[in-house]
């Protein structure tokens, strides 16, 4: 029989650069998961992604009721005040049961787990946000380059949120 | 059909599945741990014991183990049980434990 060379995943890193509920908490997922299995992971939060990490916004991202097909309603309906919110709410509720923290918790998580958070420098400018305005628990600003330099050698994998 | 072998571990015969879990928990007991957990380069500490009997029991209470769920034990926080068990926590010490394998994400 033919032996089938393995290559194992190393290393997954992510970039988030949405900060919808559903985008976070995909990215969250996948890098707690790499985790779980060994995996090295870390997560580069760029452009509006950066609200994850912003103590005063992470624990009230939304989930997209508008120009979300997945939410099975018109878009018009969706853009009724209080929509967004209550489908978050829904959505909140669902995940709590499933065990899944809420953005704060899930940070923390992360940070014990291992995996590397990183805010993008030129979103951070673009946003004139600060280090002291994001989370304690990050690992440091980087420029696009860094991060690449970060994710060298066999068995690594960039992943666009 | 359901894969399954049997394996010697610190003198007994022991049922294990595909990914080498316990397929009964009943054939577990400190010298196979003991065994499995050479075998993941762990060194069983006090510490690393009272892991696996929280493991234990959570799963005869049915329970679904999570590294969240670990967490708020009691018994580690989730950075301390990452380096208990270093690679992959839950699996590495689930496998010790004599418990199947947990299908959780968080």
């Amino acid at each position: 029989m033919e032996e089938k060379e393995v290559k194992p995943v190393k290393k997954m890193c992510l970039i988030l650069s949405k900060a919808t509920l559903d985008n976070v908490y995909a990215c969250f997922i996948l890098a707690n998961g790499a985790r779980m299995e060994g995996i090295q992971s870390e997560i580069f939060f760029t452009f509006f992604g950066l609200e994850a990490i912003t103590k005063k916004k992470l624990e009230h991202l939304h989930v997209a009721t508008v120009g979300n097909p997945a939410m099975h309603m018109p878009t018009m309906l969706g853009g009724l005040p209080g929509m967004e919110a209550f489908a978050t709410k829904m959505m909140k509720d669902e995940m709590e049961k499933l065990d899944i923290p809420p953005v704060g918790e899930f940070l923390e998580m992360l940070n014990a787990a291992g995996t590397k958070l990183w805010g993008c420098k030129l979103a951070m400018d673009m946003f004139h946000l600060k280090k002291e305005d994001l989370i304690d628990d990050l690992d440091g600003v980087l420029t696009v380059g860094d991060f690449y330099a970060r994710a060298e050698g066999e068995g690594s994998h960039i992943v666009f949120i | 059909m359901k894969y399954k072998m049997e394996k010697m571990i610190a003198n007994q015969n022991i049922n294990l599945n595909e990914e080498g879990y316990l397929t009964d928990l009943n054939q577990w007991n400190k010298e196979v741990a003991l065994e499995l957990a050479k075998e993941a380069n762990i060194e069983m500490t006090d510490k690393h014991w009272e892991v696996v009997d929280f493991l234990q029991q959570s799963h005869k209470n049915d329970t679904i183990l999570s590294i969240r769920r670990v967490g708020k034990s009691g018994v580690v926080d989730i950075k301390q049980f990452y380096q208990l068990f270093p690679n992959g926590p839950l699996k590495t010490s689930s496998k010790i434990a004599g418990i199947p394998k947990p299908v959780c994400c968080i």
